[in-house]
């Protein structure tokens, strides 16, 4: 997609960017301790520590990833909302308040409080690690995605600028200006998502996205033996057909020198005008055959149908947020889906009508019901997601950092439920900005991730530039905090406690310092590997792994007695594995790695119903068995 | 071993309010099973209208969000009254 770039988006971006270094400059000087360094002093009021939750917290996978996936499937993408939310469900009632009494820094020395064991520091070191990559992965994917159309730069120099940016907080200034910047930024995230779903009501439905809306042609089929010959419309040429998957015809035509691709229609009658992409010998892409600036990549996704009161209409206008939902079910859209023809080194895009109905319940992504064909496999990969959503939250690095940044374990307490007050006002917002984008012709087709600026875009330039700065810096704040998570587990977990290094205060902040830089640098190259996938998934592997690895431990370590220091290392290590390897081998990372998805030998997309249980087995196995150790543990620090 | 970055008084609630913690907790994980245990084994039931012309989908999405945030508030009113009884009466 080519996108024209705006002045005030420049202008508004580099402000926002400006007012976030200035904030680091300004804490930098404060910030002398390795306290103050890794937890803000312990002194942030609980007010602005659950803001700031809220700013961690709604990265780029629930403002750009969720508002995609919403507008490509619908409800399906509601479900990260929904599991999201949850999952702050067991860091207020379980983890709050034992995590703010037991650690000091890091999640590491929570779990260590009762133990002083060398394996727990490393174990949990090392998925501290792992986890904040994985999350950090999609991140600087979203920040690429950024840029492309509120700066017209190519998607690694996104992944760049915050990379740079990033590197350049937290070497600074560390946990105090990381909370400040997630703090304004969170606060104004869902001040302007709240704005544009008032947009999206008082624009209501209409058939007609604006002037500039492409209107796809269909012209009629000709065939032979059932197969496409060519078409009744003379200004076309017939070029060749191509059956994928048993049951798509695709149609390459040619008109006045120009190669375009149809699709043959349901009923075999017509020829439906699609979008694509053409790799070309040399290495370089045609877009809907001609080269990317000519502009003839548009923006999709439109009304078919609306009805209002049994009769059909043209328009709405202004509707109510329970209308706008109980109006989407009485429509017709059109959505865009996507194949491959590899023998023409090709990627389509084409029309696929759905049902509003369809749009607002479950099943357009993950196929759980029977009628849609769905498989064991696609039943299980939905408890599964559900599952990792639901357990993640309370195990991921970043968010249980902040736990430290508060004075007291009530204050922990009150900021966890500013935080899931924030989070889910916000995620109900969600809804909204991810249908809204499907139904007003905003949808670039080649990011699923950019529908929530994109239809900011839609009601002004004004709003579009302000949505975007915000997202960059929920990109910037969201890498900051893993960052710290990340320094935290490299030079206070790693080099001090387990290598014993014994590094005074001012060593600990430079060793911090240092490991930022190498992180920062770590994560900016795998934010321009991973470019095009959607944010939401990846950040749901995060949360699967995240689960896997931590959350058995905190919990046993809170809840039962018998918990040894091996069992948790053993554990950590056994959820980290099973995790990564049933991604590694998953359908989607067969995709990605060029293979055919149907031979990936693990058909879960999603490990955490695998990985979960194994980590807790093991858990109890190893703690039984290990029973002799615990004489030496520490007692008071239990949960009484 | 070390201990946390403020420092923390003793909490003479902790274990009442870690009891209240996970009786809410296992109360949410019920609702939020029965939302995945019909997405599972009848999702057409997501579609049927259940309050005015919204769908069960809707209703019990929404639903899961909006408990959550009243089951914070309920959680953060008992535990501040636990709180302020059991460290008060431990001063006196």
């Amino acid at each position: 997609m080519i996108y024209n770039v705006s002045p005030w988006a420049i202008v508004i971006f580099v402000s926002f960017v400006a007012l976030v270094l200035g904030l680091s400059f300004y804490f930098a000087r404060k910030t002398k301790s390795a306290a103050g360094y890794y937890a803000a002093g312990g002194n942030i009021h609980w007010g602005v520590n659950g803001i700031a939750f809220a700013g961690d917290y709604l990265s780029a996978a629930s403002f750009l990833g969720i508002c995609g996936m919403i507008a490509y499937s619908g409800y399906d993408g509601f479900l990260y909302s929904i599991g999201y939310l949850a999952g702050w469900v067991v860091a207020l009632f379980v983890v709050a308040e034992p995590m703010k009494r037991l650690g000091k820094y890091t999640f590491t020395d929570a779990l260590d409080a009762r133990f002083n064991s060398k394996a727990i520091k490393l174990t949990a070191a090392i998925s501290t690690l792992i986890v904040s990559v994985f999350y950090l992965i999609p991140q600087m994917v979203g920040a690429g995605d950024l840029v492309v159309p509120l700066l017209g730069l190519p998607h690694w120099t996104g992944v760049l600028i915050v990379g740079s940016i990033v590197i350049f907080i937290v070497a600074t200034a560390g946990m105090t200006s990381t909370t400040y910047v997630q703090f304004i930024k969170g606060g104004l995230l869902i001040i302007f998502s709240t704005i544009l779903t008032f947009y999206i009501l008082q624009n209501g439905f209409t058939l007609d996205p604006g002037n500039n809306y492409h209107k796809f042609v269909k012209i009629g089929a000709l065939l032979e033996n059932h197969e496409v010959v060519g078409t009744t419309d003379s200004s076309y040429t017939f070029k060749s057909a191509h059956v994928i998957d048993k049951k798509l015809t695709f149609v390459k035509l040619e008109k006045q020198g120009k190669l375009c691709w149809f699709k043959l229609s349901k009923d075999s009658t017509s020829l439906e005008e699609m979008l694509f992409i053409t790799t070309q010998a040399d290495g370089s892409k045609l877009y809907n055959g001609e080269p990317k600036d000519a502009g003839k990549f548009y923006q999709v996704g439109h009304l078919t149908k609306i009805i209002v009161d049994g009769k059909e209409v043209e328009k709405t206008g202004p509707v109510g947020p329970f209308e706008f939902l109980s109006t989407m079910e009485n429509t017709e859209l059109m959505r865009f889906s996507k194949k491959e023809i590899k023998d023409e080194k090709t990627t389509v895009w084409f029309q696929t009508l759905t049902s509003g109905k369809d749009m607002i319940k479950p099943g357009l992504l993950y196929k759980i019901s029977a009628k849609a064909g769905a498989t064991i496999w696609d039943k299980i990969n939905f408890v599964s997601l559900m599952l990792a959503l639901f357990l993640g939250t309370s195990a991921l690095p970043h968010i249980l950092i902040r736990y430290y940044t508060v004075s007291s374990q009530r204050a922990a307490r009150k900021s966890t439920i500013v935080a899931i007050a924030s989070i889910g006002f916000f995620y109900i917002l969600t809804l909204y900005m991810g249908l809204g984008s499907s139904i007003n012709g905003v949808l670039d087709v080649e990011s699923s991730n950019m529908s929530g600026p994109l239809l900011a875009k839609y009601f002004g330039i004004g709003i579009f530039s302000i949505i975007s700065a915000i997202a960059f810096a929920t990109v910037l704040g969201t890498v900051s905090g893993l960052i710290v998570a990340s320094s935290g587990a490299i030079a206070h977990d790693f080099m001090d406690k387990y290598l014993n290094m014994k590094m005074d205060d001012n060593r600990k902040v430079k060793a911090g310092k240092y490991a930022a830089f190498g992180v920062g640098i770590f994560a900016i190259i795998l934010g321009i590997l991973f470019k095009g996938m959607n944010v939401s998934f990846l950040v749901g592997l995060a949360f699967a792994v995240a689960a896997s690895a931590n959350l058995p431990a905190i919990i046993f370590l809170l809840f039962w007695d018998k918990t040894t220091a091996k069992g948790i290392s053993w554990s950590i290590v056994v959820g980290i594995i099973s995790s990564v390897i049933i991604i590694l081998f998953s359908p989607t990372m067969y995709d990605k790695y060029g293979l055919d998805k149907a031979l990936a030998p693990i058909p879960l997309d999603n490990p955490g119903i695998i990985s979960i249980p194994l980590a807790v087995i093991t858990l109890i196995i190893v703690s039984l068995l290990t029973q002799k150790d615990n004489s030496t543990k520490v007692e008071n620090y239990h949960n009484d | 071993m070390h201990g946390p970055a403020a420092k923390l008084d003793i909490d003479q609630a902790a274990k009442r309010k870690s009891k209240l913690g996970v009786k809410l907790f296992i109360f949410y994980i019920l609702v939020y099973a029965g939302f995945v245990v019909i997405g599972l084994v009848n999702p057409d039931l997501m579609g049927l209208h259940v309050i005015g012309k919204q769908n069960l989908a809707i209703v019990y999405g929404f639903g899961l969000i909006v408990l959550a945030i009243i089951m914070g508030f309920i959680y953060n009113a008992m535990c501040t009254k636990l709180e302020n009884q059991l460290n008060k009466e431990e001063k006196v």
